[in-house]
């Protein structure tokens, strides 16, 4: 046996290292996460059935309109983006059951029991080939705020808890209450444009 | 009185850093596993549009990236200012669109494939036409789980 200790290896380097590479990762994370507006798209339509939209009766269809100098024309009025969010919570809940907004119903649900809502709201966009995407997302988002301010103000008021915070069920029942259908028109190429 | 006056001889005593590294690499490993490196570099230019309802984007392994905008600087000689559509690391045309997600699919294992969404970065400025084409290649090859990224804030401009 020696009498000679084990030498130390000398270990003040070591933050110096670590600290460089920890620069090299703090610099080449990137923590942002990606959000974006979630969206279905419904699929090709069968050409061989022929198309029944006639059916659905004009109160109950909300129509917005772009057209290639972003601007909007809802229910025939022009209208300024930041009105179209009251407009379209209007439309889906038709609070003072008026003749030109949606037909109410009553129907029965899970916490709620029997309500008179509006029974089958649709809202159509139709955009123009020349709309900037910022104005079409814009109005999608503006839609989709209408109906989810509304879904949370019902829970607010009925469980006293945001929409996102509820229940499975009872997100399933106010989702219920208050329904509106987005339908995009087919694109048509009318200007035969590229 | 004595007492305050008396001034140390000793001088400041060294703060112990052999922890030191010990908190550094804590860090370091926190950085390293949360780091997700560029997947592809982006040859388009996009400034995403802001929305207030925009959710998070769930399991990234199952969503598929098209990114539509402007050439940047550097390959605006070679394929002009027109919006683009870029797929993985390629400028690609609204044709490319179903191979693209076939691919994307076939990637995938057989269970996730019906999860499978598609994430449009589009720049605001970009005109609806090319979206539009965009869309319907996706209907018609049945990615119909779609997002559009975009930027969440509180309040819209």
């Amino acid at each position: 046996m020696s009498k000679r200790k084990l030498q130390e290896i000398n270990a003040g380097s070591m933050a110096d290292i670590a600290f460089l590479l920890l620069i090299f990762f703090l610099v080449t994370t990137t923590m942002d996460v990606d959000t974006g507006l979630m969206r279905g798209l419904p699929p090709i339509p069968d050409k061989d059935q022929p198309e029944n939209q006639d059916q659905i009766k004009e109160r109950n269809v909300f129509v917005v309109k772009i057209n290639k100098f972003d601007q909007l024309l809802v229910e025939n009025k022009p209208m300024d983006i930041h009105q179209l969010r009251e407009k379209a919570k209007e439309f889906i809940a038709n609070p003072e059951d008026l003749d030109n907004l949606p037909a109410k119903d009553y129907k029965d649900l899970p916490f709620f029991g029997r309500v008179y809502v509006p029974k089958n709201p649709i809202i159509s966009l139709q955009n123009d080939r020349g709309t900037s995407y910022g104005t079409y997302l814009m109005v999608q988002n503006e839609i989709l705020a209408a109906k989810n301010e509304l879904r949370n103000e019902l829970s607010l008021q009925k469980f006293g808890n945001k929409y996102d915070d509820l229940e499975e069920d009872q997100q399933k029942a106010v989702k219920k209450y208050y329904t509106a259908v987005l339908s995009e028109a087919e694109p048509k190429n009318i200007g035969g444009g590229k | 009185m004595s007492r305050f006056k008396k001034e140390g001889k000793k001088g400041v005593t060294a703060i112990n850093t052999a922890s030191l590294p010990d908190i550094v690499f804590m860090l370091l490993f926190f950085f390293m596993t949360t780091t997700v490196m560029k997947e592809v570099d982006l040859k388009v230019s996009i400034k995403l549009p802001d929305a207030t309802e925009a959710k998070k984007l769930e399991k990234k392994s199952l969503v598929s990236f098209i990114y539509i905008g402007k050439p940047s600087r550097s390959y605006q000689k070679l394929f002009g200012t027109e919006p683009r559509i870029q797929l993985n690391d390629q400028f690609k045309n609204v044709a490319d669109i179903q191979d693209f997600i076939a691919q994307e699919r076939d990637a995938m294992n057989e269970a996730d494939q019906a999860k499978m969404s598609v994430s449009m970065k589009v720049d605001e400025k970009t005109k609806m036409g090319v979206v539009t084409d965009v869309k319907q290649a996706l209907r018609r090859a049945s990615a119909l789980k779609l997002n559009y990224s975009s930027i969440k804030t509180t309040k819209l401009k």
